[in-house]
């Protein structure tokens, strides 16, 4: 939905708008039908950033639907207050603090946790609706009488009676809804979403806190939903206590499936498919009750053939037509058997060019002229039952420094790597960094902070492109882990896009800025796996096997790139490649069994005995070089 | 006032509440915790068993041949469903997952509604176990207290399957981890298959069973699906034991509300279930990491 004409999508979203109800009534549309397409469009655009754009499937969004309409049909029918808009408004603030509250709970867990727990609440809603608040919402009945639309403007009030004049002020909102949310997803918050849907686990070691912002996505999905409930009560004349019923979740899911998630649009489109093929089905073909099942079928089939939904199939079909190379959709699972697209890249590999020598990134917090330790280890331990992973490690690293860290197979490297970045809690010890005590701190934070890691296996965000995941962690140090800025255009933030251009150059992927992640080469992945944690311009970068399932020509050029990396900067590097590693650092840890073994500079390392025993001894594994 | 009598027999209506979401909800989880894939046709499942054991028994008249051939229907639907759908699913996203089932689960309901209409139909209890009983402090409905026996059977059947045979040990293997056990040269598909038909077929016997207690109707699953999750939220994903516990937990909460207001019985589930999450956020008997 990007584009380079500015509003593109807008004026166009305008002129649609414009030329429905004079073109869908030809299509056998009743007008009653289209202003109904326009709730559920409405409604759908919050659950589409929830569930498009966040990943995060919500079969609860009637709770939020019905409390919104709910809320504004009674202040409306059983209280003085008679602002039309006003009452609205209340009742989406009443949604929307509805999905704060639930959303604390709810999104606890994810996944089908999540799935389970906003069906159960959904359904609480209906319950206390129709029991215990029946005396507000009048039950089973529900609330009539509820006023036509009408705008008070101050001097005068615009009223809304006929079904054409309802549509003009239905289109009116959801025009406002759209640019909204348009602003929203291209919004730093948005991209930040995006990133969580993709990648939850790098999006929060990247220094954004995930939660907050999955909180922003729920409470945002049920204000559009609460509204929307007060725009059905207004257009119905009455407020139905079925907007409160699961099956309004599911349909709300189903449009948008139907229309393709991930586009604001795919609800829109979904509604207008559904609702129309419902007239057809009850009003042409006489089906009766009948009609629930087609669809129900249809919807099957749509689930698993057009898993884009009919945008998605547009899109794919222009693309087909113009010539353009139609790419798989980007596999988001990892698979449930066998290789993961990494593993299987890894055994292939690709060489690349090499890269030229770049200008590079500031830090933060100008920590270099600084001499003594950044990062203090003392008596770190990690078991994991009975296996002890690391134990008692003490391990020190100064300012400005190259370090190396190398062991067989099992010595702990990668756990002992995960304690530093605070991924997981040490069993025992304490980590200082920059003399701070980080222990028990979380990943989030300790980015925040100036640590962090690039990691063994590429943890990118796929479906996005190289600019848009290096702008993802570049939003992290610029933004701090949490900011609120739902509606900035992330154009207009101060030095945003010189880090990102400044990154991309450092990692040589200026020529593939705008490839989508899944497009790209091994070797351009694992380059971009570095640049998203040197995107947050860390004083202190750890690296987990930078140089794995490289090919030699491709080592050779990463080694060059770590070089230039290191410049001013604190770095800790993991490999198997002993002879890129003992090039690269000035002291060299090795650990084995989860102990430090030694530590020294790499010829001390060299001719170490107890390290060529340890390798070659045969205590443990080969290495895997 | 609420009466003794009133409350033990509500204790007990709990009981076998609880007893029949423990049931159903174990097929939920061993399905989940063996595939991934959370199946929210499982309440389907549930109707349909009912309505297989109901037709089942208009032309025989036999309650057992009710239950054999209800309970043999549901499996095969979960296993040509398995077959036929779900298996092409292993790889796609849980969002996806989560769309076809609950699609697979409308087109269930409203075939059904088609074939049977929406009126509900009642199934007698067995002969012999109508009526009340006297138990010495309460008279009770025979029939529930014979539920409550077959479910226990059930229950108790299921758990020897998973937890005393071969088949089992695979199972429960391919629950903590199903790419080990295909490594190990057994074909997981296969037991994929099975442990999809197992479990839609606990819930097609609940349908059956319970339906000389709540008539039968084509939307019976849905109410059945909420409460399911919630115990399986409660007692931890991919547990079994987790499931029973959660089902008695859901069960007597249900009931005990229910006797001061009906209304207030979701609250009470739902404040349970936050409570769990809170506290414990894998569920009382879950383990981390099955997600």
């Amino acid at each position: 939905m990007r584009t380079k004409t500015p509003f593109l999508v807008e004026i166009l979203t305008a002129i649609a708008l414009i030329a429905a109800p004079y073109v869908l009534p030809h299509l056998g549309f009743t007008p009653n039908t289209i202003n109904r397409i326009l709730i559920w469009g409405l409604f759908g655009l919050g659950f589409d950033i929830l569930f498009g754009y966040t990943g995060l499937l919500s079969f609860g969004q009637s709770a939020f639907f019905g409390t919104g309409g709910m809320f504004a049909a009674y202040l409306l029918t059983q209280t003085s207050f008679n602002y039309v808009m006003a009452s609205v408004f209340i009742g989406a603030a009443v949604a929307a603090a509805a999905g704060y509250l639930i959303g604390l709970i709810a999104l606890r867990r994810t996944g089908i946790y999540f799935a389970m727990i906003t069906v159960a609440i959904a359904e609480v809603f209906y319950f206390v609706e129709f029991n215990p608040l029946s005396d507000f919402t009048g039950g089973e009945n529900g609330l009539p009488g509820v006023p036509k639309p009408s705008i008070f403007l101050g001097f005068t009030t615009l009223r809304f009676n006929t079904d054409f004049e309802v549509y003009t002020f239905l289109a009116f909102w959801y025009f406002i809804g759209l640019v909204l949310a348009l602003r929203i997803v291209r919004s730093p918050v948005g991209a930040i979403l995006s990133a969580i849907r993709d990648n939850p686990l790098r999006a929060s070691a990247l220094g954004h806190n995930i939660h907050s912002y999955k909180l922003t996505a729920f409470v945002v999905a049920a204000a559009y939903a609460g509204f929307a409930g007060g725009l059905l009560g207004l257009m119905q004349g009455f407020m139905p206590p079925d907007a409160f019923m699961f099956d309004t979740s599911g349909q709300l899911i189903m449009q948008t499936a139907i229309g393709g998630a991930g586009t604001l649009f795919g609800p829109l489109v979904g509604a207008t498919v559904w609702l129309y093929l419902s007239d057809f089905f009850q009003n042409t073909l006489h089906l009766g009750a009948t009609w629930k099942l087609v669809l129900g079928i249809v919807f099957v089939l749509l689930v698993c053939f057009l898993r884009r939904g009919i945008i998605g199939a547009i899109v794919d079909l222009y693309d087909l037509v113009t010539g353009k190379k139609v790419k798989e959709t980007p596999e988001q699972a990892p698979m449930e058997l066998g290789l993961t697209p990494e593993e299987d890249e890894q055994r292939r590999g690709v060489s690349e060019v090499a890269p030229e020598p770049a200008p590079s990134l500031p830090q933060r917090r100008a920590t270099n002229d600084q001499s003594g330790p950044i990062l203090q280890a003392t008596g770190l331990t990690k078991n994991y039952g009975g296996v002890v992973a690391n134990s008692d490690i003490d391990f020190t690293v100064n300012h400005g420094e190259l370090r190396g860290i190398i062991g067989p197979n099992g010595a702990g490297k990668s756990t002992f790597f995960k304690m530093l970045t605070c991924e997981v809690p040490p069993s025992a010890g304490q980590i200082l960094f920059d003399g701070r005590d980080i222990t028990g701190m979380t990943v989030t934070d300790v980015c925040q902070l100036g640590l962090t890691k690039s990691y063994q296996i590429n943890q990118l965000f796929n479906r996005l492109t190289v600019r848009d995941n290096v702008m993802i962690a570049a939003l992290a140090e610029i933004r701090g882990k949490f900011k609120l800025d739902l509606f900035r255009n992330p154009n207009s933030i101060p030095g945003l896009t010189e880090q990102v251009d400044r990154t991309m150059a450092l990692v040589n992927l200026t020529a593939r800025a705008d490839a989508p992640v899944s497009e790209l080469a091994y070797g351009e992945k694992r380059r971009l796996e570095i640049g998203l944690a040197l995107a947050t311009s860390p004083s202190l970068l750890l690296l987990d096997e930078p140089l794995a399932g490289m090919s030699p020509a491709e080592r050779a050029e990463t080694v060059k790139l770590l070089k230039s990396i290191s410049q001013g900067r604190t770095m800790i590097v993991i490999d198997h490649d002993m002879d890129a590693l003992f090039e690269l650092a000035e002291r060299v840890t090795v650990l084995q069994e989860g102990r430090v073994l030694t530590e020294g500079t790499p010829d001390e390392i060299k001719s170490n005995k107890q390290v060529q025993d340890a390798y070659l001894g045969g205590v443990h594994g080969v290495i895997d070089a | 006032m609420i009466s003794w009598g009133n409350f033990i027999s509500q204790c007990f209506n709990g009981l076998v509440l609880g007893a029949l979401l423990a049931l159903i909800s174990s097929g939920l989880t061993i399905i989940y915790g063996t595939l991934g894939v959370l199946n929210l046709a499982h309440g389907a499942m549930f109707m349909l068993g009912g309505y297989a054991g109901w037709v089942a028994f208009t032309y025989t008249g036999s309650f057992i041949v009710a239950v054999i051939a209800g309970s043999l229907f549901v499996m095969l639907v979960g296993i040509v469903m398995e077959r036929g759908i779900i298996r092409y699913f292993y790889t796609r996203p849980h969002e996806d997952q989560l769309l076809v089932t609950f699609g697979l689960g409308i087109v269930f309901v409203e075939a059904v509604r088609f074939f049977f209409g929406s009126l509900s139909k009642m199934m007698p209890p067995p002969p012999g176990l109508g009526g009340i009983m006297n138990l010495g402090f309460m008279f009770y409905p025979t029939y529930r207290i014979a539920l409550l026996g077959i479910i226990a059977v059930a229950l108790l059947a299921l758990f020897i399957v998973l937890y005393k045979t071969r088949i089992g040990m695979i199972v429960r293997a391919g629950i903590e981890d199903a790419v080990m056990v295909d490594s190990l040269g057994i074909d997981v598909y296969k037991i994929f298959m099975l442990v999809f038909g197992i479990g839609a077929m606990a819930a097609g016997f609940a349908g059956i069973v319970n339906a000389p207690v709540v008539s039968i109707a084509p939307d019976i699953g849905e109410a059945i699906l909420v409460q399911t999750f919630v115990v399986v939220v409660i007692g931890g994903v991919g547990s079994f034991p987790g499931a029973i516990l959660g089902g008695l937990i859901a069960g007597e909460i249900i009931s005990i509300t229910s006797m001061f207001n009906p209304g207030y019985a979701y609250v009470m589930l739902f404040v349970a279930m936050t409570l769990v999450l809170v506290l414990r956020p894998y569920g009382l008997l879950g383990t981390a990491g099955r997600e």
